[in-house]
């Protein structure tokens, strides 16, 4: 069990994020729906962005506001890949109101999300 | 000596702008075609003014610019390359003016395209002829491929489609071929530049290498020297019009590569590294094969213009066979059979181009007494293919000759015993057209008055006709084409005596 | 003003763009030409700076906010860099202007948005190619998808579901080069990119970074369409907003490619074994993109389709001239980076041009087209010329450096693969100049009907001949280029 835990511990969320990850992968090619393709997509750019934050952690460090008792830099997590991913957050919200944008005019010109059924039309 | 003189881009030059000139004046006919007259004559001009200096040993070189850190877009008038230009500037002057004929004869369409990319084709073979290196060669190379293709597809319909695709294929294989071989042999020397002599030596690379090498480029410019069993695109190609015919697939495109062959040959490789590493013999084989070859199967076609297609094809393998030999009269030989095969077979072209304006006929079979009705066409014909056959007193017997005694020089005399049934055969598949011509009687007597043609068309024959008369009896006659060849020869064997007897 | 040239370039088309939609809103023109404005003026702050980084021989470092890199976001323009800026702006200054007939019916909502996202496209490129940041390249690389994905959507019906789709996948590739920005930034602790090459050093054959490597590998391969990931391409490109097609295709694939080049060799440098694999990797995938590519592009009927799978093939010929991995492959890969976007966008120029007039997409039914529209046969022509590889055209000297790294390299088996390509490129574009020049005329219907000399109203002809020009410009003057710029910005790998 101790190497388990020691896995856990140390490499465990990094694994979570991975399954995260290519959970959205998987639901963007297997989906037959382009709207659940949209939230796997989320779903994965969530994985990348949890991965960062996962990164920035270490422990015992506090969160990254100065304090004047406590002037070491060691002490603190790392800010940047929260920087990092409130940027990456407004991406991901970019990207999404662009795919929604579009899914609402393949609905309205194809009437349907579904692959299959906007496909046959489109071949029409 | 080397001296800094831009005449040979003018000479390049003279017809491209002919070329935008004509394409400019659509509208007139005779404006139209006289741009192109007035640059064949400064063309033939500028070139024959750099005659003497090249035959007293004067190089005229000059770079318009760099295309490669290293190599320059060079053109340099040696023996060799004006021998090639002043063959084609002066053949340009006739095939213009029997251009105009034939094309207002047969109310061709689409004249001023076919002027333009006429033009744009001796461009290019200027360029080839001298150009100083290989990447100043390959781009005047693919050039004469694009410009020529339109004069191949000049007729617009599905034979003339499925013609030009394959000229088109071949052509292009032919040039990128080419182009891998030059990269080799930029890599593994670091130079490009035309060197009488040659310039690769057997220290530069593994033998191996410099044998493929060598076959890759000697397999380009074969293309388009229509060796076999590279032929394919050349009796094809014969559904341009008879002028293209003429000057194009008689003279500068099939010329070009085998003046590719003789540059490969003599100033890439060199005879002695050739004779070193041995694979010159493969092409000779080629070559042999292809001149017996292409006369048997000459002898079947009943079609003038591949019957003569078919000759070409086996004259141009003497001239490849003269350079694969690799003594100095062989390669001497080569040069000269080089001229000696354009005005012949330009004045067979001609003629026969005539008698398909005249009669609409291109069959042979169906000729029946024309020497009587058009007595001058069937005269030129006449001498011209005893001189493809090589008679004395033609312009083709000094080349055979020196070809012959080539073979002696280099030890290989079975190759005279092929230079001699190859002259046997020609007499067999040209005489029969005269035979046909003067003394077979229509059986159903359906002559219509032909009579001769235009002086338009009927003077170049003439003129090429006393030119292939004249430099059979007086070879050194100016343009000094004896002079150049034996210069050119002697700079590339420089000592080298052919390894022989 | 001067310093400030570098941010200039993207800070211009960026304000213009955020400007546009309310300036059309006061009149439906006066958006489009603040944005084509604002690219001149990108256009000249490239050239400054090109000019600039030659003359001093040493890159531009500029310091948004004056922050001191690695802790501010730095621009690095080095001479590869600035060629690639005024080659984006250039041709972008071109389309934008080619497109503005397609507009003229449109409203102003229409017009604004086009402009808007164009001019945000531009900023994309542009930023990718000058920041010196990976996180900024990150922003950037977006910036550019997104406007991408909204201006294949404008093309029309089946284009949405092209834009989608692409979008899937772009996103796919924009996420792994996230994590493989994470990667590299846990390793090294920085995300400039200078300082991270230096950082790099000890981790170069850790497995770490051998993730890193794969998926930024895959990111950037997703984006510059590389075989076998180059699905999305074909739809993109062929349903695009026919004016803006030229920009996309030419030009959006090219910089991920150009991303690549700045990681692998600036950064990482190719002499270690991870990155030696990749480049193996991308040599094969090349060679597969090569082959497929130009296969591809024979069996197909709609001119624009043809040009897409053309457009795999020579993404190939950059990742052959990469994977070669000497000084003369790199140069030929560069090189075919500039003469590609040229000819492909002269291509989706003239494209463009005969579906704005004809409404006409296949290219069996180009007949007598010389005769209606000279100037766009002509360019064709060239373009076509150019592709196959024919000298004195763009097209042939990359493929000569190419082929000369590759003999060098002792790869001869790229040699045989690209004299294979010219082949097929051969075929299928004389299968065009055929249609256009032989075949009897077809029976096109006029939907914009233009008289005169040009075929076309002049806003599209001019660039079409530019566009032409260009292509035997960049031919003769390619010794300058290659010697002056692409040799004084040759990365340190080829200089030791």
């Amino acid at each position: 069990m101790g190497a388990l835990n020691e896995f856990l511990q140390t490499k465990g969320i990094y694994t979570l994020v991975m399954i995260l990850f290519f959970l959205g992968v998987y639901g963007m090619v297997l989906s037959k729906n382009y709207m659940k393709k949209l939230m796997a997509m989320n779903v994965m750019q969530v994985a990348v962005i949890f991965f960062y934050l996962c990164l920035a952690q270490k422990e015992g460090g506090m969160i990254p506001i100065f304090d004047p008792n406590v002037p070491d830099a060691a002490s603190y997590i790392n800010p940047l890949p929260h920087c990092l991913m409130l940027t990456a957050i407004v991406v991901s919200l970019g990207t999404t109101g662009v795919a929604i944008a579009l899914l609402m005019r393949i609905k309205e010109v194809y009437g349907s999300v579904e692959e299959v059924e906007v496909i046959r039309r489109a071949s029409k | 000596m080397t001296i800094m003189d831009c005449r040979p881009f003018l000479a390049v030059g003279v017809s491209f702008l002919a070329a935008v000139l004509i394409s400019f004046s659509r509208r007139y006919p005779n404006v139209r075609e006289s741009w192109s007259v007035i640059a064949s004559f400064i063309k033939f001009g500028l070139i024959i003014s750099m005659v003497p200096g090249v035959l007293a040993g004067v190089t005229y070189e000059w770079t318009l610019f760099q295309i490669t850190d290293t190599i320059g877009f060079t053109l340099r008038a040696d023996s060799a390359g004006i021998l090639f230009a002043c063959l084609a500037a002066l053949l340009w002057i006739p095939i213009n003016f029997y251009s105009i004929g034939y094309m207002r004869c047969n109310n061709e369409h689409e004249q001023t395209g076919y002027f333009a990319a006429f033009a744009i084709c001796m461009s290019s073979v200027m360029g080839i002829a001298m150009a100083s290196n290989l990447l100043t060669f390959f781009f005047f190379y693919e050039l004469l491929t694009i410009a020529s293709y339109p004069l191949v597809l000049h007729k617009r319909n599905e034979e003339a489609l499925l013609a030009s695709r394959k000229y088109l294929i071949y052509t292009l294989i032919s040039g990128q071929l080419f182009l891998a071989g030059l990269v080799a042999v930029y890599c593994i020397s670091g130079t490009m530049d035309f060197k009488a002599g040659g310039f690769l030596t057997t220290d530069m690379a593994p033998t191996w290498q410099l044998q493929l090498i060598f076959l890759i480029m000697i397999l380009a410019g074969s293309v388009k020297a229509a060796v076999m069993p590279l032929h394919g695109w050349l009796p094809a190609a014969m559904i341009a019009p008879t002028p293209v015919s003429a000057l194009l697939h008689a003279v500068a495109v099939v010329k070009t590569g085998v003046f590719a062959v003789l540059r490969i040959i003599g100033f890439v490789f060199g005879p002695k590294l050739l004779a070193d590493i041995g694979t010159a013999d493969i092409l000779a084989w080629f070559a042999a094969g292809s001149i017996i070859i292409s006369s048997l199967i000459a002898i079947q076609q009943d079609n003038l213009k591949r019957r003569l297609a078919f000759s070409t094809i086996g004259q141009l393998s003497y001239i490849v066979l003269g350079a694969a030999l690799l003594s100095p009269l062989s390669i001497k030989g080569a040069y000269l059979h080089l001229v000696a095969h354009a005005v012949m077979k330009i004045t067979l072209f001609m003629c026969a181009g005539v008698i398909i304006v005249r009669t609409h006929r291109s069959n042979i079979s169906e000729m029946y007494g024309i020497g009587k009705k058009m007595p001058i066409t069937m005269c030129c014909f006449t001498i011209a293919s005893l001189g493809i056959a090589g008679m004395p007193f033609l312009v083709g017997f000094i080349s055979k000759w020196n070809l012959a005694l080539g073979a002696l020089q280099s030890g290989k005399p079975l190759y005279v015993a092929v230079l001699i049934a190859s002259a046997m055969l020609a007499l067999t598949y040209l005489m029969p057209v005269c035979q046909m011509a003067y003394f077979k009687r229509d059986p159903q007597e359906q002559f219509r008055t032909y009579g001769e043609i235009s002086y338009r068309m009927l003077l170049p024959i003439c003129f090429t006709t006393i030119l292939a008369l004249v430099l059979g009896v007086m070879p050194e006659i100016s343009p000094n084409f004896y002079a150049m060849a034996s210069q050119a020869a002697d700079s590339i064997c420089q000592g080298w005596t052919g390894g022989g007897w | 003003m001067i310093q400030h040239c570098p941010v200039l370039i993207v800070l211009l088309p960026l304000t213009a763009a955020l400007l546009c939609l309310l300036f059309s809103k006061f009149n439906k023109n006066l958006g489009s030409w603040l944005v084509i404005g604002s690219i001149a003026g990108s256009l000249a702050c490239s050239l400054q700076v090109l000019h600039q980084t030659l003359t001093s021989g040493e890159a531009i470092h500029y310091w948004m906010g004056n922050w001191e890199p690695p802790l501010g976001i730095e621009f690095v323009i080095d001479p590869l860099s600035a060629v690639m800026a005024v080659l984006i702006t250039f041709i972008s200054l071109m389309v934008a202007v080619y497109s503005k007939p397609f507009m003229r019916k449109e409203d102003w909502l229409h017009i604004g948005g086009y402009y808007t996202l164009y001019g945000l496209l531009t900023v994309g490129l542009c930023g990718m190619v000058i920041t010196g940041d990976m996180f900024n390249l990150y922003v950037y690389l977006e910036v550019m998808s997104l406007s991408g994905y909204g201006l294949i959507a404008m093309g029309g019906k089946k284009s949405m579901l092209a834009a989608f789709r692409y979008m899937l996948i772009g996103t796919i590739g924009a996420s792994l080069y996230l994590i493989s920005v994470a990667y590299l930034y846990a390793m090294t602790g920085t995300l400039n990119m200078a300082d991270l090459g230096e950082r790099i050093m000890p981790y170069l054959s850790s497995p770490p970074f051998a993730l890193a490597v794969a998926c930024l590998f895959i990111g950037f391969g997703i984006k510059m369409a590389l075989f076998p990931l180059h699905g999305w391409q074909p739809d993109a490109y062929n349903f695009a907003h026919p004016g803006s097609a030229a920009f996309i295709a030419g030009v959006m694939s090219k910089v991920p490619a150009y991303a690549i080049i700045r990681f692998f060799f600036y950064i990482f440098g190719v002499n270690n074994p991870i990155i030696s694999t990749a480049l193996t990797v991308l040599g094969i995938l090349g060679i597969g993109g090569v082959l497929i590519g130009s296969i591809m592009a024979l069996a197909q009927y709609d001119f624009r389709r043809m040009l897409a799978y053309s457009s795999v093939a020579q993404i190939g010929y950059i990742a052959i001239g990469l994977a070669i991995g000497n000084m003369y492959g790199f140069i030929g890969a560069v090189l075919h980076i500039i003469n590609h976007a040229f000819m492909k966008s002269a291509l989706f120029l003239v494209i463009g041009g005969i579906q704005y007039r004809f409404g006409e997409i296949n290219l069996y039914r180009l007949g007598g087209l010389n005769k209606k529209m000279t100037l766009s046969t002509i360019t064709v022509t060239l373009a076509a010329l150019s592709m196959v590889g024919i000298p004195p055209t763009a097209g042939f000297f990359s493929k000569w450096y190419l082929m000369l790294g590759a003999y060098q390299g002792g790869q001869y088996f790229y040699i045989v693969i690209l004299v294979i390509s010219s082949l097929l490129n051969a075929v299928y574009f004389f299968r065009i100049l055929e249609q256009m020049f032989v075949q009897h005329e077809a029976s096109l219907t006029e939907i914009n009907r233009h008289e005169g000399k040009l075929g076309l109203p002049p806003e599209m002809a001019i660039p079409i001949l530019c566009a032409g020009i260009g292509i035997l410009v960049l031919g003769f003057y390619s010794v300058d280029i290659v010697d002056d710029i692409l040799k004084s910005g040759l990365p340190e790998v080829f200089l030791r």
